[in-house]
């Protein structure tokens, strides 16, 4: 400071036009301070992030052995193995329509809490929304193992359905891809609820209250008035657990038991059991280009809503 | 955990009643695993049998006993809580540089510091892999806390540029004006007035490092891997009730987590 206040007297005495060098002077300062600031951020960014993104991808295009061994080339040709493979193929489906079936259970559970919370003027509403995204940040490998114990062969339900003789012999909901849905659903839940909170801007009581005054019965009014007007919430919080379900490992490995492959649990297996890295990285290419199509969606119409 | 739902002042009718209860059935969905989680810690029963058989305390009893989970905590202690400090370090002069000053780039860059949440995680970790092996730091803390750092980073900018945001500047003019320096503006003044989004920020990215399981099961598979790598191994050989208290522990863990930040800025401002 004592610097500044010594450099702004002499200017200030000095030659003419004081304000505009000092004006000069600040407008510097202020881009070596804001640069300063930046560094360490932009430093650990380029490690952490943006380095193993390159090279993850650089490595798609090299050929793989298997092994660990890799030969450095450029070819198109590693990326293109999984499209041409029918396996691969297999996968990418899997992995499409595990994404779409679980965000559309998703929204159509996550919805009733959503209008409720959107409408709700109780007083508990904080702690009902605090309720609704707290397992949020509980870790998915303990929520995915609570699936596992309540769907699992010997679980809790089916044992209490054998218990009460309701079925005779286990239910198959663990290690296949119902078990997996399952726990995707509740697991995404709160992402979904939250996004369509967000959503919910254009939803507003006194349209509904104009609909049921002009003779319209419930559900009539939610027909018309409350389902079009949720629409972009619904479609915001689709796309999200969307991309979500296709990009998480966790619980199609534990609650798949192995039974089911999905562009996650396949990078898993071609990265660390068969070392064939340049085929783990164009897999993880093709996930990111899937991935990052839908999420361009997704941000071109939470800008669209924003905009309204 | 789900609460009864008040009921509306408004008439109540059958359509209402059903809306509750639909309402109602959703949150005990969403509060199942854990519940039942919590349930089957205190069954007697190593199988997870419903109903559960007498009552015990046994397999919290053993936990301190079981020496992978011990381990896998202490990584998990040191990774977290050394790459939350890292972030905080890295990212609140970084917010404040996006929100105080005026440079080209600026939305951009702000595109870009977020921009980590917007790669799947898995996607991450292969590239991590591939970069930390040939050093040498796969199997390593640093390994792990290099990989924690991205994806924790984006909490801490978005949490201080929200509380920027809402902060009054006129104080730090004052003080300007009264001759303070950068440094003892920001020390003084600026950053207790954000310090709740700072800590929200920093409470939430130790959090996400905790219970990360994919970036560290693929950094540091074969080391010390973190508590949530053990416990996903443990489960892949069996979904016991040994682990119940464990998770039970995590949960109430997380759940003081949910108290701070809901304290502190709101959970519906902090994540979303």
């Amino acid at each position: 400071m004592s610097t500044t206040q010594a450099i702004s007297t002499r200017e200030a005495s000095g030659r003419a036009k004081p304000t505009g060098t000092q004006e000069r002077r600040t407008a510097r300062r202020n881009r070596l301070t804001s640069g300063g600031l930046l560094v360490p951020a932009l430093i650990g960014l380029t490690i952490s992030f943006i380095v193993p993104m390159l090279w993850m991808i650089r490595m798609a295009f090299n050929e793989g052995a298997g092994s660990g061994v890799v030969i450095e080339t450029f070819t198109l040709q590693t990326i293109l193995d999984p499209l041409t493979d029918s396996y691969y193929w297999w996968v990418i489906w899997n992995t499409f329509s595990m994404g779409v079936i679980s965000a559309t259970l998703c929204i159509i559970v996550s919805y009733p809490i959503a209008l409720f919370l959107t409408r709700t003027m109780s007083r508990w509403k904080g702690i009902l929304i605090a309720i609704a995204l707290a397992p949020l940040l509980t870790s998915d490998v303990v929520r995915t193992y609570g699936w596992m114990v309540i769907l699992s062969n010997d679980g809790i339900l089916n044992t209490a359905l054998m218990n009460l003789g309701i079925i005779s012999s286990p239910l198959q909901l663990a290690n296949n891809m119902s078990g997996v849905i399952i726990g995707l659903v509740q697991i995404f839940m709160p992402y979904a609820i939250l996004a369509m909170i967000s959503g919910f801007g254009r939803l507003s009581p006194q349209l509904e209250e104009a609909a049921s005054s002009l003779g319209a019965n419930r559900f009539t009014t939610f027909l018309r008035i409350t389902l079009p007007l949720s629409l972009p919430g619904i479609l915001t919080a689709f796309l999200l657990v969307f991309v979500l379900s296709i990009s998480t490992f966790v619980t199609p490995r534990l609650l798949g038991g192995g039974v089911v492959q999905v562009l996650a649990t396949s990078i898993y297996d071609q990265t660390t059991e068969l070392l064939n890295w340049p085929f783990a990285a164009a897999l993880a290419v093709i996930l990111l280009i899937l991935f990052g199509t839908v999420v361009g969606l997704y941000q071109a119409l939470t800008k669209k809503l924003e905009g309204e | 955990m789900s609460a009864e739902p008040v009921p509306f002042k408004a008439r109540t009718n059958i359509g209402r009643l059903a809306f509750l209860l639909i309402v109602l059935a959703s949150y005990l969905f969403l509060a199942a695993p854990l519940v039942i989680i919590f349930v089957m810690s205190f069954n007697g029963n190593q199988y997870l049998s419903w109903p559960p058989e007498n009552f015990t305390l046994d397999w919290y009893r053993v936990l301190p006993e079981q020496s992978q989970f011990i381990e896998g905590l202490q990584t998990t202690l040191i990774t977290a809580s050394s790459s939350t400090a890292l972030v905080l370090l890295c990212g609140v002069p970084a917010a404040l540089a996006l929100n105080r000053y005026e440079f080209r780039g600026k939305g951009a860059l702000s595109a870009f510091f977020l921009s980590p949440l917007l790669v799947p995680t898995i996607v991450l970790a292969v590239g991590l892999v591939l970069i930390l092996g040939p050093i040498g730091l796969t199997n390593t803390y640093l390994g792990i806390i290099i990989g924690h750092f991205a994806i924790t980073f984006p909490y801490i900018i978005r949490t201080t540029l929200m509380a920027l945001l809402t902060s009054d500047t006129s104080c730090e003019e004052a003080a300007r004006v009264l001759g303070a320096g950068r440094f003892t503006v920001f020390r003084r003044v600026t950053l207790p007035i954000i310090a709740p989004g700072v800590i929200a920020g920093g409470v939430i990215a130790f959090i996400v490092s905790f219970d990360e399981a994919v970036i560290s099961l693929f950094v540091a598979e074969s080391g010390r891997p973190t508590l949530p790598v053990h416990v996903l191994r443990y489960v892949e050989q069996s979904a016991d009730a040994a682990v119940a208290a464990l998770s039970v522990i995590l949960i109430l863990f997380s759940l003081l987590i949910v108290i701070i930040v809901e304290r502190l800025m709101g959970l519906r401002t902090a994540l979303r």
